[in-house]
């Protein structure tokens, strides 16, 4: 938090702590006098499965320096599996903050136990320490960033990688449908795809929600060959999710649809 | 069948927040500014009252809450001292008694988040205190009055399995005035035991030890015995299951059911491949030799081989068995004592019976061995007679082992009676396996003498196998229709190792006996009958009680893709009559892990909405004001 007496920058961390582990780890830490910089300012979750993307890239939009997701060890899940699905959401989480431009080290996720006191005074000395070093986020100053992480964050509210990273562990342990059970590095390589793909058709309605634009205009600000951009732009229309205007003029340019379509 | 509590609060009300903060003596007021944290709590939107106290846990601490509660108006309560995991409910009892919906309650961990974690930074340490009394703040006013649902329990039991365990788990609860369904899929009451021929320790007859407990069980006014069935179905939660019951080829008969124990025990591996098992005839494992010596058809013998752990401790299985060491003694010393009590004409049925040869003459090299291991000449002297010979005289017992396992006391005692019967116990380590082939029609087990360096060679007349317990091939089956977890080996998981060593994570299903590990008569006989008695903990109080904590399905968002129901790792969600997703309230632990799924983002979680969680983190991102 900025101190307002020496009005130097100070990093702003929030910490998300599942209940049963790395919040009791933190409550241990405590009554065991382990100290650690004051910038942490920790949320109670139930478990750290509840961390859906949307809520932590919403709080990299809202500003936030980093964000530390505390959880149980695997296998030590208060809920049995929580925390294997919370290991998938981070790993998309992390692919989408690289697409955004946003350092993807500024999350971080670490397994502490209620027995580990002084390990959370580490951890949290240890992240607080490496956020300073990226220095303050410029998602609030950078409009562009800004729109990336905000892009980021809707993709993550997909259907599609919603429902990937929902049945991404029960696909590598339990198999699909057909009992197939998928080659974990397969799937990683669908689900980064697909989140490279959803990225930069939420980034396409996001430039294109204030202003029409065209897809030249789009590929030069998304450094995109415009093939690629023409290619998006066919399916969200397909998904009712921008329209054309001006269609009888030279470069026709395109507008999201504000409410309504498919997400 | 669900009761509501009294709603407290009106969720329309503009909130009236109350904010205390705690000293606890100097644990937080020594190293945070107590007065100017509380000074600036009421700054905050819709906090009409804050206060500070020197310990807000004591009995003026909490009459003080009470009494701004009604003199304020308060419908909001924020206490800011130390942690949510051990005082939530003090304060949470005390909102309700003062007439405020307990989940109007909102704390802040003041004391272990912070001062006690940041002792020589007063000023910073204060600042982070309003912080989180900020985020407190914005939290407290998203929230919600909640409603517990009480659910009725049928004080009915349904055990699965009907090996000891499963028995004692149904007498039990039985004998504590329930009704219990008691399904086994065989014909007969007993499971694995019914195979044994004596039994360690007591080394009384299997079959006689447990005869009581079989009659008991089939005498009980309060047990309805399945045999020959199965559980086909497997639907609803804790309180409230209806349960189909088949037997074999039957038709399937509903029952409804308050609590569930799973005691279906566990298999013997099958050590094909290993050893020469399946290859040369007298090759058995423990659980065939028992059998040949229950059933008295063993052949002559003049030396007898175990090899433990065959197949366990990393070879197939990762895991120790526990019981084989001791089974195997037990075995050693019975063929000592009474082999020729055990000798008997070969039974023509069993495929097992035909693979033993009928008799094999110990070589004069074993004697010859043996004498000289005895310390005495092969021409044998008249004094060499003096020395006192056990009965092992008559059959060579050896036992090759990685690391014998008789833990506690009686086993101790045990394996030293074994050696004093003249048992051999040949240590092995898994660099030099001990290999077991045939050579002139004899077979022989060719081993790695530790002590000496030494590869040695030993003829025997019969290898026995010491294999370990094994998950239940259809495990998985019930796994799936309980709900419940199994764990790598494929046993059941239980909830806590420690703490909670017979329930599973979900609530009203209950484990016992081998079917969740390696375990003798004795262990899986507790097990059962600590299961009966958690199980009939919600079945004597009639109700269970659930936090209000769950997830929530909002219908006019869902699909009904179903994604929700796989993930929940308690069977929480069905699909309703619409085809869209339902929380079974009483099932439902609040995880998230649904919420956060949800690909149309159709579910919101009681109590930790989005908008809340999101609310308490970016207001730590404001400045102070
Ligand atoms: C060779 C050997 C020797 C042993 N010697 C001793 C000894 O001397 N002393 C000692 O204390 N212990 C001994 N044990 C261990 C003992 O056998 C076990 O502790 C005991 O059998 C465990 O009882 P249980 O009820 O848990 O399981 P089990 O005895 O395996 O019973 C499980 C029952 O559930 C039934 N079942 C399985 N699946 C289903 C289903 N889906 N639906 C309905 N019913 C089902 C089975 O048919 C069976 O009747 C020995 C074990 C072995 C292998
Ligand atoms: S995951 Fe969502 S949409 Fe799918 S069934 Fe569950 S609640 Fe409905
Ligand atoms: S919150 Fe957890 S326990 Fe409840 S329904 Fe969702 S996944 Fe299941
Ligand atoms: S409860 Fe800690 S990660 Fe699930």
């Amino acid at each position: 938090m900025a101190d307002k007496t020496s009005g130097e920058w100070e990093p702003k961390v929030i910490g998300f702590l599942c209940n049963w582990c790395s919040y009791a780890g933190a409550d241990l830490c405590g009554v065991s006098r382990y100290q650690y910089p004051t910038n942490i300012r920790a949320v109670r979750v139930m478990c750290s499965t509840r961390i859906s993307p949307h809520l932590v890239l919403d709080i990299f939009k809202a500003g936030a320096d980093g964000v530390l997701l505390g959880g149980c060890h695997i296998g030590d899940c208060h809920y049995i599996t929580g925390n294997y699905y919370t290991e998938k959401r981070v790993r998309l989480m992390k692919r989408l903050l690289e697409e955004s431009g946003l350092e993807a080290d500024r999350l971080r996720l670490e397994w502490v136990s209620a027995s580990e006191g002084e390990k959370f005074s580490k951890i949290v000395t240890e992240f607080t320490e490496h956020v300073r070093k990226l220095g303050p986020s410029k998602v609030k100053k950078d409009e562009s960033l800004m729109a990336r992480v905000a892009a980021a964050d809707d993709a993550s509210e997909t259907f599609r990688l919603r429902a990937l990273s929902g049945k991404e562990f029960g696909l590598v342990t339990k198999g699909n449908v057909y009992n197939n059970k998928l080659d974990p590095a397969e799937l990683d390589k669908i689900i980064d795809s697909a989140t490279e793909e959803e990225f930069e058709r939420s980034l396409i309605l996001e430039l294109s929600r204030t202003k029409p634009r065209s897809v030249k205009e789009l590929g030069g600000i998304m450094e995109l060959p415009t093939d690629k951009v023409l290619r998006h732009i066919v399916v969200l229309r397909q998904k009712n999710m921008i329209t054309m205007e001006h269609p009888e003029g030279f470069t026709p340019t395109y507008k999201t649809i504000e409410i309504g379509g498919e997400q | 069948m669900i009761h509501m509590t009294d709603k407290k609060a009106n969720e329309n009300d503009k909130p009236r927040i109350g904010v205390f903060v705690c000293s606890c003596g100097s644990n937080i007021g020594g190293f945070v500014d107590v007065p100017s944290v509380a000074d600036y709590a009421k700054t905050l939107p819709d906090v009409v009252y804050a206060t500070q106290n020197m310990y807000t846990c004591a009995e003026d601490g909490l009459s003080n809450i009470r009494e701004a509660i009604r003199k304020h108006n308060l419908n909001r309560v924020i206490v800011a001292s130390c942690t949510p995991r051990t005082h939530a409910p003090l304060f949470q009892a005390t909102c309700e008694g003062a007439g405020l919906n307990k989940y109007l309650f909102t704390f802040v961990n003041i004391r272990e988040h912070c001062s006690w974690v940041h002792m020589k930074e007063k000023d910073l340490a204060s600042k982070k205190a309003k912080d989180l009394i900020r985020m407190g703040v914005a939290r407290a006013r998203l929230l919600i009055p909640q409603e517990e649902a009480k659910v009725e329990v049928e004080p009915v039991g349904l055990v699965i399995g009907g090996g000891v365990s499963g028995m004692s788990a149904a007498a039990s609860m039985a004998d504590m005035g329930f009704q219990v369904h008691l399904v086994e899929k065989d014909g007969e009451l007993g499971g694995f035991v019914r195979l044994l021929n004596n039994l360690y320790v007591t080394e009384k007859g299997a079959a006689e030890t447990i005869a009581p407990l079989i009659a008991k069980v089939k005498g009980h006014k309060n047990i309805v015995l399945h045999l020959n069935s199965t559980v086909k179905s497997v639907e609803g939660f804790i309180g409230n299951y209806t349960v189909g019951i088949a037997p074999k080829g039957g038709e399937e008969k509903k029952s409804k059911v308050g609590t569930i124990v799973v005691a279906t025990g566990a298999l013997e591996f099958v050590p094909e491949g290993l050893y020469g098992y399946n290859q040369y005839p007298n090759v058995v494992t423990l659980t065939e030799f028992e059998i040949l010596c229950k059933r008295k058809t063993l052949p002559k013998l003049k030396s007898v081989a175990f090899v433990q752990c065959v197949g366990s401790r990393g070879q197939k299985m990762s895991y120790c068995s526990r019981i084989c060491c001791n089974v195997a003694i037990k075995n050693a010393i019975n063929i000592v004592d009474n082999y020729e009590g055990m000798l008997g004409v070969m039974e023509k049925e069993g495929t097992l019976i035909d693979k033993i040869p009928r008799q094999k003459k110990a070589t004069d090299e074993i004697l010859e061995r043996r004498r000289r291991r005895r310390g005495r000449g092969s021409e044998g002297e008249g004094d060499a007679e003096e020395v006192k010979l056990g009965p092992s005289d008559k059959i060579e017992v050896t036992v090759f082992n990685r690391d014998v396992m008789s833990y506690g006391v009686e086993h101790e005692l045990t394996y030293n009676k074994a050696r004093e019967k003249r048992v051999k116990f040949v240590r092995y380590t898994v660099d030099h396996l001990p290999k077991v082939f045939m050579e002139d029609n004899q077979l022989k087990i060719t081993y790695f003498h530790e002590t000496l360096k030494l590869e040695r060679t030993m003829p025997v007349d019969m290898v026995v196998l010491s294999t370990p317990l094994v998950a239940q091939p259809d495990a998985g089956d019930l796994s799936k229709m309980l709900k419940v977890p199994l764990g790598q080996e494929g046993f059941f998981l239980e909830a806590h190792v420690k703490l909670r060593p017979v329930d599973f994570a979900t609530d009203g299903i209950y484990v016992a006996g081998t079917c969740k590990g390696p375990a003798d008569i004795s262990e899986s006989v507790i097990q059962g009958s600590a299961a009966a008695s958690r199980a009939a903990i919600p079945m004597a109080k009639g109700y269970v009680q659930a936090e209000a904590l769950s997830s929530v399905v909002d219908e006019t968002k869902c699909t009904g893709c179903g994604t929700c129901i796989e993930v929940c790792p308690y069977g929480a969600l069905r699909k309703n009559e619409k085809g869209f997703a339902e929380v079974i309230i009483a099932a439902c632990k609040g995880c998230g892990c649904c919420g956060a799924t949800c690909p149309e983002g159709a579910i919101s979680m009681t109590n930790y909405t989005d908008a809340q969680l999101l609310a308490e983190a970016k207001a730590s991102l404001d400045e102070e004001v």
